[in-house]
């Protein structure tokens, strides 16, 4: 009959599809129009503030706010989309906790800070819903540019270009467009098909070719792109993973942690997706806990984090973890994997506790083993595919302060250039500007 | 976008925000931020006679009170006009209004009322370049006690008088701001254009104590013990500023002539309101006190969105719109019939509208052992109090009886349109055509 979270192995439907339903719902509900305007009035409209400070984006956050409660949350949306046109999915998935809100005065003042992000998805869900483009094009320039990877970085670039009035192809190795947006992330932080929504709703601006299908070592190289056309952005990601180097790794059940993510991301059918009744994720960033989280929302009966340093050193933020904790995932730390264990597939891990000496971290040779029918990865991923003539800095795409590459003409911003977090906003601010040095570049030249 | 070009007095500005004559308006710095943040043009702060300028107080010069959440609700202050040399305010205003040609730029003057005082500033203000004076017949405080500011603004002669001097000796428009410090704004602003004054602006602050030290036992703001009333402006003063506005641009004998309205403008709503009433630009000061320069971007945007989506191209396409519905008591329909509605979705049982009406109005309001309150249609007077103190917006409303409906208060059919004019209970009615 059907699986329950105890059904051993890996198995779907777990759970009943309404229960899927109600744990793969908006993780934080949109605000109505009183609670935004509640919200909006705890503003204090703060000079030079230090949420837009913190803001990789510089959006104007007070002016939004103030333009949401005084009922024009288009012009609000409009303030926002003018610094970060994915604002939208910003809103869903910025680390609020770490850039604005934790700037806001009011969280030093009362540890409780003006909740930006959901006023932002309230303004920005409000103009979308309009179904039509607040910008438009300039002049046509003639010129014409690659943007190769369709995630935030290269959306990003492609739309800043487009508005200059530059002609702009977007190819993705992928299927479908939206980068991480539409392949990682965790499914309740951008519920309704919001990333695929987003990226149509960008295109609105004209003068953006999508070609799915192609990227380096699927059909394009640097120099035919240069050849082509007058400027090339890279926004190619990290498409590599880094493995455990720990014996037993090959064996069945173990998996990435982005390709489950995206596997989720884009099942039709939640029920059908398989789980492992014990799930343990190694790692302790943002993929570790949507990785483990959703384990937990698809019915999985025990899933464990395990990072090798302390909790304070997680890549994830602290609402990150407690959001975790409250689904039910147990959090260890200081714990590396030692081997996974199974005949042909997984059945066990064995950790080893860290310890830190000397500012080393070093197995304690004390080790335990965890039942695991599944074991994703993610400790991290790495730049896979770039171009060999592009110059590498701590195995990223090297870039300046405009994000120029090494190669003249070819700017790259995002995950896969150096310089910034990875995050999706502080990719939209790189493409961003990266568009905007490649529009002076190429009007400077006549 | 929508073009906020806004031209008054032939003065054309690139929105029509300006700044009230007030501090931020005192010198050149200021005027300068505000206009590179946006600002459409500026009422230079008040410039007195030459000779040795008057002197402020060095203890606080504002009041006010706030919302819980500390939100500035009202502002009363006890400063007096420029305490800087004439001069050098002159050259400032001179060298402003050379770099931003685009932006208004209007000098605030209050000398003694004496032909003489008159006839020896405007000279040397008309030299500036500004493109107009805005006559202080306002300042309820200090400058009031020796015989200016609003001390002019309370005799209508008086304002004819100053007003029809500044149009002798000074070429260009000529706006006299007035004193809410009166019972009918109706008569200064009569002087004023009796006076060929170009324009009216109002309303200047109004006669307030913001609060008492109740250990001190003195009004605040406190100087050593003592206080004395201030102009209070903000927020708090706009109901009472449009009302005056709204008289003004009503009054058969003022009616279409040019109004700059000043009184608690702080959001782009509040300019629209302001302009609906027949204002042809606003004057803005608590606002950009309490929130700084750039809170005009919000005017601008929001204005610009409301006149996008309502179609309207220019500012001169909704300019008094309002002002036709604005009537006298006598004349509003006594035949039109509301009943208030509780959406019981919508509530959330506190009980605030049964307590309105049972304890200070017309019991209409039902309450039921589990919390459920319902709308009695047959003691209704439709008095919108339970709309008014419901903490839930749009959970009650006021629905229209239909033509030839039934009030089951009166037990009278609904009937066409009919006023107070024409009522059985009034002694002067006059007798309704047939």
């Amino acid at each position: 009959m059907s699986n329950n979270p105890t059904t051993p192995g890996i198995q779907s439907a777990r759970l009943s599809g309404a229960v899927l339903e109600t744990n793969f719902a908006d993780l934080h509900a949109p605000l109505d129009t009183h609670e935004a305007h509640v919200a909006a009035d705890r503003c204090y409209f703060c000079h030079d503030a230090p949420c837009q400070v913190a803001c990789p984006t510089a959006i104007d956050i007070p002016l939004f706010i103030r333009q949401i409660m005084t009922g024009t949350p288009e012009a609000a949306a409009k303030t926002i989309f003018d610094q970060n046109i994915l604002g939208g999915m910003c809103a869903r998935v910025c680390p609020t906790e770490e850039l604005c809100e934790e700037a806001c005065v009011r969280e030093a003042a009362e540890g409780r800070p003006v909740e930006i992000g959901r006023l932002q998805r309230y303004a920005t869900d409000r103009l979308m819903a309009r179904n039509s483009h607040p910008f438009t094009r300039a002049e046509p320039t003639g010129r014409r540019v690659a943007v190769v990877g369709a995630g935030p970085a290269g959306l990003a670039c492609a739309h800043r270009l487009a508005m200059k009035g530059h002609e702009v192809v977007v190819y993705d190795h992928r299927a479908k467009a939206g980068g991480l947006n539409e392949f990682g992330i965790a499914a309740y932080k951008s519920t309704d098909d919001f990333a695929a929504r987003e990226v149509s709703w960008l295109l609105g601006i004209g003068g953006i070719t999508i070609e799915t299908g192609k990227g380096f070592g699927a059909g394009l190289a640097l120099e035919a792109l240069q050849a082509e056309f007058d400027a090339v952005f890279l926004g190619i990601g990290l498409a590599g993973v880094n493995a455990l180097r720990a014996p037993g790794e090959g064996k069945a059940g173990v998996e990435d942690a982005v390709s489950f993510i995206a596997e989720l991301r884009q099942a039709e059918d939640l029920s059908a997706l398989p789980v492992g009744r014990n799930v343990v994720v190694i790692g302790g960033g943002m993929t570790a806990i949507d990785a483990a989280v959703q384990s937990k929302l698809l019915g999985a009966e025990s899933v464990t984090i395990a990072y090798r340093r302390g909790a304070e050193r997680m890549g994830a933020s602290q609402f990150e973890q407690d959001l975790a904790a409250s689904r039910g995932v147990r959090i260890l730390t200081n714990v590396m994997p030692k081997a996974v264990h199974g005949n042909g597939a997984v059945a066990e891990i064995e950790l080893e506790y860290t310890a830190e000496i000397d500012g080393r971290l070093q197995g304690t040779g004390e080790t335990f083993r965890l039942p695991a029918d599944q074991v994703f990865k993610a400790i991290g991923q790495t730049l896979e595919g770039a171009p060999g003539a592009l110059e590498l800095q701590g195995g990223k795409i090297r870039v300046d302060a405009a994000q120029r590459t090494s190669v003249a003409g070819v700017w790259a911003g995002g995950d896969c250039a150096s310089g910034g977090e990875d995050l999706t906003v502080t990719a939209v601010a790189e493409g961003r500007d990266a568009a905007e040095d490649i529009h002076a570049t190429l009007m400077a030249a006549g | 976008m929508a073009d906020l070009t806004t031209t008054f007095l032939g003065i054309t500005s690139p929105n029509p925000f300006w700044l009230a004559s007030a501090p931020p308006t005192d010198k050149e710095y200021n005027v300068r931020r505000a206009f590179e943040a946006g600002w459409g043009g500026v009422v230079w702060k008040t410039l007195g006679s030459e000779g040795p300028p008057v002197v402020n107080v060095n203890g606080p010069r504002y009041g006010a009170i706030w919302g819980a959440d500390r939100r500035l609700l009202g502002l009363n202050n006890i400063e007096l006009i420029t305490d800087r040399d004439l001069h050098r305010n002159l050259e400032e205003i001179t060298r402003v209004k050379k770099d931003y040609p685009d932006r208004a730029v209007i000098v605030s003057i209050m000398v003694p009322c004496e032909e003489e005082a008159w006839k020896a500033i405007l000279p040397l203000v008309e030299a500036t370049g500004a493109d107009g004076i805005e006559l202080n017949f306002g300042c309820p405080h200090g400058m009031a006690e020796r015989g200016m500011g609003s001390a002019v603004g309370q005799v209508p002669e008086y304002i004819q008088m100053v007003t029809e001097w500044c149009k002798t000796y000074y070429s260009k428009p000529v706006i006299v701001k007035l004193t809410p410090n009166i019972t009918d704004v109706r008569y200064p602003a009569r002087a004023a254009f009796r006076g060929n004054a170009d324009a009216v602006s109002l309303i200047n602050t109004i006669n307030s104590i913001t609060s008492v030290n109740l250990d001190a036992m003195s009004p605040e703001p406190m100087i050593d013990g003592k206080g004395t009333h201030g102009g209070y402006c903000g927020p708090a003063v706009k109901p009472i500023a449009m009302n005056m506005v709204a008289e003004i641009a009503r009054d058969p004998e003022t009616t279409g002539k040019p109004i700059s309205a000043i009184g608690g403008v702080t959001t782009w709503r509040d300019a629209a309101e302001f302009m609906a009433l027949g204002a042809g630009n606003v004057q803005v000061c608590t606002a950009a006190m309490t929130y700084g320069f750039k809170v005009v971007q919000e005017m601008i945007s929001g204005l610009s969105q409301w006149m996008d989506e309502k179609g309207y191209t220019s500012t001169q396409d909704f300019i008094g719109m309002a002002v036709p519905n604005v009537t006298d008591w006598q004349y509003l329909n006594l035949n039109y019939v509301t009943k208030a509605k509780i959406d019981q979705e919508a509530c959330i049982k506190c009980g605030r509208c049964y307590a309105a009406c049972e304890d200070t109005s017309h019991q209409a309001i039902e309450m039921s052992a589990d919390r459920v309150f319902t709308v009695k249609d047959e003691d209704c007077v439709a008095c919108n109090l339970c709309v008014n103190v419901c903490p839930i917006e749009g959970c009650i409303s006021m629905e229209e009886l239909a033509l030839g409906a039934l009030d089951e208060r009166t037990g009278e059919t609904v009937k066409p349109y009919a006023n107070w004019t024409t009522h059985p209970n009034n002694p002067d009615a006059v007798t309704a055509a047939e």
